[in-house]
């Protein structure tokens, strides 16, 4: 799936102009600002996580819902949205007087940590998840403070979890590139994903687009094999499945910490994705039916990706929790794949079997669960290696197998990572602008399109409404999906 | 029994009426948007025709180049003159056959090829309630203080960016990597495309932003806003001018003829103004009245597609090496 595209590209390249000196400095800036954003993210993610795992207070469940917000806005909203706050004519600069240095390597870095801190949020607060109510009980009879928790229960869940995060993070940021563009500063900031775009776009040269998306994938082949060898399974054994409650985290200053994060957090995430809402409710009444069909496709797309993601997922992250580690590799890879060459390569197979343009939805939802296939590996997989290790050997002594162990055992534990992981993908997909803008017959527009030929057209504000509305099916479906998937943990 | 009649239908179907398939148009995204020109120029001429015509949206070149004799298209619109040479050197275009001796163009036009259908001038607009004093000539926008801010459209993968290192290069010559670095202090940033450029203008992030001369006529007609305006500048603008061109492989040579000579008539043409937001080809008639009011330069500065094939190499890198130091 990933090398066919790629190998396709490379058939129709017009002989060999090899990388160019300014490819080498591409690769560089690619490198460095994706391992800063992404240490960046998960550092700024743990206890942000560890508040959100130990505190159960009203609203919760909203907080942890709109903090998911900004992995799925569009990056010319999400962009925007930035601007509003930290630029130079933004909400800081006017309370304060003092207008942040937004653009350069700063800037990129700032987006993608508004991006992808919430993601490693998510899946760092799952990894919490997964420490057994037992063990904290055992931990507070104990009398273990929480220095003592954090050595003995949470730095071993930490080192599961985290580098398997960093690495999807790490590997996000290096694909990137309307917003290291928009927010770099100039050609300084030129990632590798942007001289792909580039050498298709007027050089058409298919061999550097090919050979540059290889580099990619290389990118992501070391970062994978390093990454994954340093996640350790934590090995805490079973619990007896019940919610967690902490006692370890009663004191005051404990309390006022982790309210502090949670209220930092918020205010980075949210501020923006508010200057967005604000900008573009108002226009909402003006959005036209067109806009509103558009919204219908994408949300048809979106659920499509989760399922055939969650068909996908599951089967995949059981192999890999049986012990064929090599299949999360591969999972992963799917994030370095350039979309740019996966669409090229795509059209260029389909081109002579058939015309592609009918197959531009079912593309754009199929090349959307690739993408998403790593983040639903990363919240089924930890889940499904305990799982083994915990009722592995009671299953088999029982007996189960198959459709029963499924039934019985994996799927009423695997709800809630399943559900996250098909919210998730769908409200990646209602996002995405993907291969829709490469090739597609005005009426298969879906949402994030309209939102782009909006702002082509000037109307920026009718654009700002679509972007909300763009977020509120994002969200909608993600948290329809997470519901689904969390009412079954709690029937 | 049915399918045979069924058979001999789809068959009558195929060869009878003139027109049996619709004809097949690529363009940009922008252009076939239901906000863009396409749908009234697709009515226009299926009302004109008594035919069918679709539109296919996406990156009009590389996806020609990917199709090769292969493609679909019938006839391929929004190729601009900056990139028409690569679409030219593909050999999959045959001679537009329309007289253009009487075109409102700010230069003549002689190629045989490539049809142009829209033009406007490339130039820096901004908004006249936040800066008052605009630079007056290109060299003044070079030599402007640092709290001057642009945003400008990278000339490698966006179109009008192209066109600005083509303007600079035309003015400047060899000294265009200069006069990258003098602009790098006032560059804010570099987007992809035009959009975000355009929304950071709007957002009131920066004080000019790379546009066209006919963009303040968005505001003035749809908005009631005339304070946008465009900074003109007595060294002249580089002209952008897009085109239509018909496919040598099409199987409907005849109906292609007619959508190219469709393109200069007033019925294509008098949608353009409010549809493009740029100048007609050919005028037909009054431009619409936000139109006249626009500030537009004395100079008009072109390359034709040969020169700006053969020059963009050249001025991509002086933008990447002086917006570098």
């Amino acid at each position: 799936m990933l090398l066919a595209p790629l190998i396709a590209t490379l058939t129709r390249a017009e002989g060999w102009t090899g990388l160019r000196p300014s490819d080498g400095s591409a690769l560089w800036f690619t490198l460095w600002q994706a391992a800063v954003s992404a240490a960046l993210s998960v550092l700024l993610a743990i206890p942000v996580a560890r508040a959100l795992a130990r505190r159960r207070f009203p609203g919760r469940g909203a907080v942890v819902l709109v903090l998911g917000a900004p992995f799925i806005l569009p990056t010319i909203v999400a962009v925007l949205g930035l601007v509003a706050v930290f630029g130079r004519s933004g909400l800081v600069a006017d309370l304060t007087g003092w207008s942040p240095p937004l653009y350069g390597p700063q800037g990129v870095i700032l987006a993608h940590v508004f991006f992808n801190m919430p993601l490693a949020v998510r899946l760092i607060v799952q990894g919490w998840a997964t420490v057994p109510g037992e063990r904290l009980r055992l931990a507070a009879s104990l009398g273990f403070g929480p220095g003592d928790t954090f050595r003995v229960l949470e730095w071993p869940m930490l080192r599961a979890v985290v580098p398997g995060v960093f690495l999807v993070v790490f590997l996000i940021c290096t694909t990137s590139f309307a917003i290291a563009l928009a927010l770099g500063g100039g050609p300084r900031a030129t990632t590798v994903e942007l001289a792909i775009y580039a050498a298709f776009r007027f050089d058409f040269d298919l061999g550097r687009a090919a050979a540059l998306a290889g580099m990619q994938l290389a990118i992501g082949v070391v970062a994978a094999t390093a990454t994954l060898r340093l996640s350790l399974p934590s090995g805490f054994g079973a619990g007896l499945d019940r919610p967690v409650r902490r006692w370890d985290s009663q004191g005051a200053i404990l309390r006022l910490q982790d309210v502090a994060c949670i209220a930092a957090a918020c205010l980075f995430l949210l501020t923006p994705l508010t200057m967005v809402l604000a900008g573009g409710a108002t226009h909402l009444p003006d959005i036209e039916a067109s806009v509103w069909r558009a919204a219908l496709r994408s949300l048809v797309i979106a659920v499509g990706a989760a399922l055939a993601t969650a068909a996908v997922a599951f089967p995949m992250a059981l192999a890999v929790a049986s012990g064929r580690r090599w299949v999360d590799v591969v999972a992963v890879l799917t994030i370095t794949a350039s979309p740019l060459v996966l669409g090229i390569g795509t059209y260029v197979l389909l081109l002579p079997v058939t015309n592609p343009l009918v197959w531009a939805l079912p593309v754009t939802a199929a090349v959307n669960v690739l993408l998403a296939l790593p983040f639903a590996m990363r919240a089924l997989v930890p889940a499904l290696r305990d799982l083994t290790a915990d009722y592995g050997r009671l299953s088999a002594s029982l007996g189960l197998t198959g459709a029963a162990w499924l039934r019985v055992v994996a799927l009423p534990r695997l709800r809630g990572p399943l559900g996250y992981a098909m919210g998730l993908t769908a409200a990646l997909s209602a996002g995405d602008l993907g291969v829709i803008a490469l090739f597609a017959r005005p009426e298969d527009a879906t949402l994030p399109l309209k939102l782009y030929q909006l702002m082509g057209a000037y109307r920026m504000a009718d654009a700002q409404a679509a972007g909300v509305l763009l977020v509120v099916i994002a969200l909608g479906l993600f948290w329809a999906f997470e519901r689904a998937g969390r009412d079954a943990d709690a029937g | 029994m049915k399918t045979t009649s069924i058979t001999i239908a789809a068959g009558l179907i195929a060869t009878g009426p003139a027109w049996a398939e619709p004809l097949t148009v690529y363009a940009p995204d922008y252009f076939a948007s239901e906000w863009g020109p396409g749908p009234a120029i697709e009515a226009a001429f299926e009302a004109q025709c008594g035919c069918e015509m679709e539109y296919v949206t996406g990156d009009v070149l590389p996806r020609l180049r990917l199709e090769g004799a292969r493609t679909n298209a019938d006839v391929v619109i929004g190729l601009n003159t900056d990139t028409a040479q690569p679409a030219r050197d593909t050999g999959l275009f045959a001679p537009h056959g329309v007289d253009t001796t009487d075109l409102s163009l700010p230069m003549a036009w002689t190629d045989d090829t490539f049809l142009p259908f829209n033009w406007s001038h490339t130039a820096f607009v901004y908004d006249a309630t936040r800066l008052a004093d605009p630079p007056a000539s290109f060299d003044a926008l070079r030599r402007a203080p640092d709290d001057l801010t642009l945003v400008v459209q990278d000339p490698r993968s966006s179109v009008s960016g192209l066109a600005l290192a083509l303007w600079i290069d035309a003015i400047y010559g060899d000294a265009a990597e200069e006069v990258w670095a003098d602009l790098a202090d006032n560059i804010v940033t570099v987007t992809a495309g035009w959009s975000e450029s355009y929304g950071m203008f709007t957002e009131g992030e920066v004080d000019m932003v790379l546009s066209y001369t006919t963009s303040p006529a968005y505001h003035i007609v749809a908005e009631g806003d005339d304070t946008k305006r465009a900074a003109i500048f007595p060294e002249g603008h580089y002209v952008m001018v897009e085109t239509a061109a018909q496919l040598a492989g099409t199987d409907q040579p005849d109906l292609a003829q007619a959508f190219m000579d469709f393109v200069l008539t007033p019925a294509f043409q008098s949608i353009v103004p409010e549809g493009n937001w740029s100048f007609p080809a050919r005028r037909a008639g009054d431009l619409p009245d936000g139109f006249d009011a626009l500030a537009l330069p004395d100079k008009a500065i072109a390359y034709s597609p040969e020169e700006a094939d053969a020059k963009r190499r050249a001025v991509v890198a002086a933008f990447e090496a002086g917006m570098r130091r």
